[in-house]
């Protein structure tokens, strides 16, 4: 390598310049499922606030707001520069276990459906934790993977067990609100992580036999509430129950079925108006597109995730830096998770769980915790040569 | 990059991206492949039907003067979704409403909720109808009541006061009609239930019996349906749809108004005349019927009920009294649902028996006060021996003893308690021929079968009894354990699935088990006098739309032919002529200008009244005029009632003095009901106001 190409590196490493190296693909795809979204969040909510007399554009209004900062989140992580991301990681691993952990304590933490998850801010505004907290524990648990202190190519068993130690802080903390849904997502990006850090194959075996023996015991331990099993029972019966949650399946299922080829068309979806399915701003978008656009719309939504996913991916495989490569699939895999449970549960193939659809529901920290994703990506696409 | 982690990566990704397809292709079948099923639960979720119901048809009588009509009615009503808003869900309003109205809070609660609101077994008066139509609590409010109510409308949210069209039977001319009339009511969920193939709304009016619930799919007509599309709270968005309902269509029915208020003061006053002579007189029915095509132009039931009572809002001991034994049941039809010995009207029967067996219809028999049967004497009526006289005589006097000889006989050559193969069965057929044990096929629902008492009825019974009566003594109770009933049940034991001698007697006049109905007696009477035709009974004539557009008529139906030759058939119709003229009935139509043929009963009851008085004979009298040229039967019965003439013969002279115009002994022209001598034929113009035709 010559001198002058070094120099180039270094200097697009040190000052890059605003848009350098954004993929346009992945950038138009989340682009393009950001204004879906605000459209969506729109029909979801206007008619039911006009019709109760409030201001049909509250959401609407908020989740611009969310976008514009998500985007400046974003654009902030995409630029920072990459050896400051690693040395800023404890920093941000340790934030997140505080928030996790203060959102626990009775008087700070404040109960939404079932799981305390929020804490509340001064002036109605609310942080989720946990969404911020899957970031510090995908740049916790790579950092540590991918440092070698040592010549093999393989991590140690103590690099290992200090990765876990990493997500496991978290992960507890996030069962005790509990979230299942969120634990969930941040397991699976977990094991996807260590299988990609060149591990061991009996490491990732193991893991999984972990995480399906966890998962057993929990429903039989007592550690799930009853209304959690009631949702896992509802899954495997949806007409079990009719009025609580197999209803909320139920509601969703129709509402997606009922948007047909070509939908009801935008804000013309009666079930959505009726507003029959609940929380369909938040963790029920995916119903709205069903209605409204129809197959042709919410199909499209999923080659859009597709589209991102696989951008997502082959950044990270096209790294050569082996945190980049971590981070990246760790990113891509809470993505995929995440999209996969929310949108699988909408149509019935997955258990309900109260995750937001990246993207596309309504709710700051989420859209936060996404956009940022989506920069750390973008960070990851630049450095690459 | 090592080479494990980029396998792994690509392992990751492509598993990641399946299950990406895997959401496509559940997407693709819920939209796509189910989707047209999941519209259908997306609109039944969404949307609400709610029920404008048309205005019923009327019921006319043959002349067109409405027997059914609908009145306009005050209805209290209650708005659910504005009394659910109340902070206390409008436990308030209603109890206040309750005081204003002199209901019962309870009630009002019980009204306004849907039927699935309440628990099982406490739905009785439940909402059939939808949340979001006014319900009514009552139909029929004091006009200064609901003044109070309109006027203090915010003392009372969600009520209103609104005309309603309500059920009315007039009862011109004081007819009641109540059992041939029957009576509308709201929709049940049974009902819902077991009419799912029927376009029926819930909250609709819909016939319960008579003929409301016979021609109900004319009479309805087809309710608006307006359809509001509602939120996850139950508040309409907008409205879907909107149709305007089309009213019902009107029956015409074959009824004479004057003849129908006639035949049922009649059978009450033959009711009283009846306990006057101490006859307990529990019950009766009285037919006219059109011998020439089986058309019902009149038919009574006793005791009534009133017919208005539904729609006033029937209490719950109403509705048990119409039900209670001691009360007679009033809800029972006896015309079409009572069963009743026919006693020596059966003769007629008997008598095509005979001539089918050979006997000389002209020869003299002997008439003596008892016929040795076996080891029993089988008395005469009244046990007078009369000597010897014609057939036709011992008809008109009813002679028994001519026809137990006969009888006896006829059981002896047909093999005795050991019936040969080929049995000719000659009672037993005639009574077939008269289909007996068929029903008459009238347009009302519920008529009963007659029931004939033939060797195959009586070894299905002995099938069904053989138990009880040969372990009698264990299985009755004590008050059945007197020595008479020992030795019946021990006969019964014994050769109960045999007829005989005795039954064969007793079926010869009518008596024993053989039983039917007073429609069915008209109908064999209107058979004896047309030459032999046996026609369905018809109340209804036709339907026609409300501009006047004939929809259907109604043409009575041929059921069959009687075993009997022309020459018996007259022979008979001369005996039944007789009767009057110096038999039985002689005293009951004495003076009587129009020739009336006909035969007195007078059946002999098994069996004990509720306070355990023995059972009174039931009274009958079946007849035809005029003689000469036959065009109506009349009969009447009286349970209970005593002797066949002075009872029911009486009754029945009192209608065919309204039917023909007589006075006293005179017939008064243009008082006949029908100047023509017959029915009307043509259809009447329907309008509510239609008076009756009044004799110049």
């Amino acid at each position: 390598m010559s001198l002058i190409a070094q120099r180039q590196k270094f200097r697009r490493a040190s000052r890059p310049s605003l848009f350098a190296g954004f993929d346009p693909i992945l950038t138009g795809a989340i682009a393009l499922l950001l204004a879906i979204g605000t459209a969506l969040v729109y029909a979801a909510t206007r008619d039911w606030y006009a019709a109760n007399n409030l201001d049909p554009e509250y959401y609407l209004k908020r989740h611009v707001i969310n976008i514009v900062i998500g985007s400046l989140l974003a654009w902030g992580t995409t630029v920072i520069d990459y050896r400051l991301l690693r040395a800023y990681t404890p920093i941000a691993w340790g934030l997140g276990v505080i928030g996790l952990a203060a959102v626990l304590i009775p008087n700070v933490g404040s109960t939404v459906n079932g799981a305390q998850a929020w804490i509340a801010l001064p002036g109605g505004f609310q942080i989720q934790p946990a969404e911020l907290a899957k970031i510090s524990i995908i740049l916790g648990i790579s950092m540590i993977l991918s440092e070698r202190g040592h010549d093999s190519d393989e991590p140690t068993t103590q690099d290992m067990l200090q990765a876990l130690a990493v997500a496991a802080v978290p992960i507890l903390l996030i069962l005790a609100q509990p979230d299942i849904g969120t634990v969930f997502i941040i397991s699976a990006s977990v094991v996807t992580i260590i299988a990609v850090s060149g591990s061991p194959t009996r490491w990732v075996v193991a893991l999984l036999i972990v995480a399906v023996i966890g998962g057993f015991a929990a429903t039989k331990s007592g550690v799930l509430k009853d209304y959690q099993i009631k949702r896992l029972q509802s899954f495997v019966d949806p007409n079990a129950d009719t009025q609580g949650t197999g209803y909320q399946l139920r509601q969703a299922r129709i509402t997606v079925g009922s948007g047909g080829l070509i939908g009801t068309g935008l804000f013309n979806g009666p079930q959505t108006n009726g507003r029959f399915v609940p929380e369909q701003q938040t963790d029920f978008i995916f119903t709205v597109a069903g209605e409204e656009l129809g197959f042709l719309g919410s199909g499209l939504i999923i080659l859009l995730y597709i589209i991102i996913l696989m951008r997502a991916f082959s950044i990270a495989r096209r790294t050569s830096d082996p945190f980049g490569r971590l981070v990246g699939t760790g990113v891509s895999a809470w993505f995929a998770f995440q999209i996969f449970e929310n949108i699988g549960m909408t149509l019935g193939l997955m258990p309900m769980t109260g995750v937001p659809l990246p993207f596309l529901s309504y709710g700051g920290s989420s859209m936060f915790a996404n956009l940022i994703g989506f920069g750390l990506l973008q960070n990851i696409h630049s450095k690459q040569r | 990059m090592n080479q494990r982690s980029r396998l792994s990566l690509l392992v990751v990704q492509i598993l990641i991206i399946s299950l990406m397809v895997a959401l496509f292709g559940r997407l693709f079948y819920l939209q796509i492949g189910a989707g047209p099923k999941y519209r259908d639960a997306a609109l039944s979720i969404q949307s609400r039907d709610v029920i404008n119901p048309a205005t019923r048809g009327l019921i006319v009588d043959s002349s067109g003067v409405p027997l059914a009509l609908n009145k306009v009615g005050l209805a209290i009503t209650i708005d659910r979704i504005t009394i659910d808003k109340q902070p206390d869900k409008g436990v308030s309003v209603m109890k206040s409403l309750a005081l204003l109205l002199g209901l019962n809070y309870g009630d009002i609660f019980r009204q306004t909720r849907l039927c699935g609101e309440l628990p099982k077994g406490e739905k009785a008066g439940c909402w059939t109808g939808s949340r979001y139509q006014p319900i009514p609590i009552t139909k029929e409010a004091d006009p200064n009541i609901a003044l109070q109510i309109v006027e203090n409308s915010d003392k009372y949210p969600g009520v209103d006061a609104t005309p309603i069209a309500i059920r009315n039977y007039p009862g011109i001319e004081g007819v009641n009609g109540a059992h041939v009339l029957g009576y509308v009511g709201p929709m049940t969920e049974e009902n819902l239930a077991e009419t799912s193939s029927k376009k029926y709304f819930r909250g609709e009016s819909i016939g319960k019996s008579g003929l409301e619930i016979q021609y109900d799919s004319y009479l309805r007509g087809t309710p608006g349906i307006r359809t509001v599309i509602v939120d996850r709270k139950e508040s309409i968005t907008r409205v879907s749809q909107n149709t305007k309902s089309t009213p019902g269509d009107h029956l015409i029915t074959n009824l004479d108004i004057r003849l129908q208020a006639s035949a049922e003061s009649a059978l009450a006053d033959a009711v009283r005349r009846a306990r006057g002579s101490g006859f307990k007189a529990d019950s009766g029915a009285a037919v006219v019927m059109d011998v020439r095509n089986g058309r019902v132009l009149a038919i009574a039931s006793y005791p009534t009920y009133d017919p208005n009572a539904w729609e006033k809002g029937l209490t719950v001991k109403q509705a048990s009294d119409l039900f209670s034994e001691k009360n007679a049941v009033p809800a029972l039809s006896r015309a079409l649902q009572g069963l009743f010995a026919p006693a020596s009207t059966f003769k007629a029967v008997s008598t095509v028996a005979a001539a089918n067996a050979g006997y000389d219809l002209n020869a003299s028999y002997d008439c003596p006060s008892q016929v040795e049967v076996g080891t029993r004497a089988f008395q005469n009526f009244e046990s007078k021996a009369q000597g010897r006289m014609s057939l036709k005589k011992a008809i008109a006097v009813s002679c028994d003893t001519i026809w137990y000889r006969i009888a006896f006989d006829e059981w002896l050559r047909d093999g005795g308690l050991r019936p040969k193969a080929s049995a000719n069965d000659y009672f037993y057929n005639a009574a077939r021929g008269f289909q007996i044990n068929v029903k008459t096929g009238i347009d009302l629902p519920s008529e009963s079968a007659g029931r004939l008492a033939d060797r195959q009825w009586r070894k299905n019974w002995y099938a069904a009894n053989k138990d009880f009566y040969c372990n009698y003594k264990s299985r009755a109770t004590k008050s059945q354990q007197t020595p008479f009933l020992l030795k019946l049940a021990r006969e019964n034991c014994i050769d109960g699935d045999k007829i005989r001698a005795g039954d064969a007697v007793n079926f010869s006049i009518g008596q024993g088990d053989t039983v039917i109905t007073p429609l069915k007696l008209a109908q064999m009477y209107s058979a004896i006098a047309n030459g032999g035709t046996i026609w369905q009974a018809l109340v209804g004539k036709a339907i026609v739309k409300t501009d006047g557009t004939i929809i259907k008529t109604m043409t009575p139906e041929k059921l069959g032919t009687l075993p009997a030759t022309p020459q018996t058939l007259k022979f008979l119709q001369g005996a039944l002529r007789e009767v009057v003229t110096g038999g039985t009935a002689t005293g009951a139509f004495s003076g009587f200008p129009i020739s009336v043929s006909g035969k007195t009963g007078t059946a002999e009851v098994f069996g004990k009244n509720l306070n355990g008085s023995k059972k009174d004979n039931t009274s009958w009298f079946a007849s035809f005029a005029p003689s000469e040229k036959p065009r109506y039967a009349v009969v009447m019965m009286v349970s209970q009632g005593g002797y066949g003439a002075s009872t029911s013969g009486v009754g029945v002279r009192k209608i065919y003095e309204t039917l023909f115009g007589v006075k006293g002994s005179k017939v008064v022209p243009g008082l006949a009901l029908f100047p023509e001598g017959k029915p009307p034929t043509k259809l009447p113009k329907i309008s509510p106001a239609t008076k009756v035709k009044k004799a110049p």
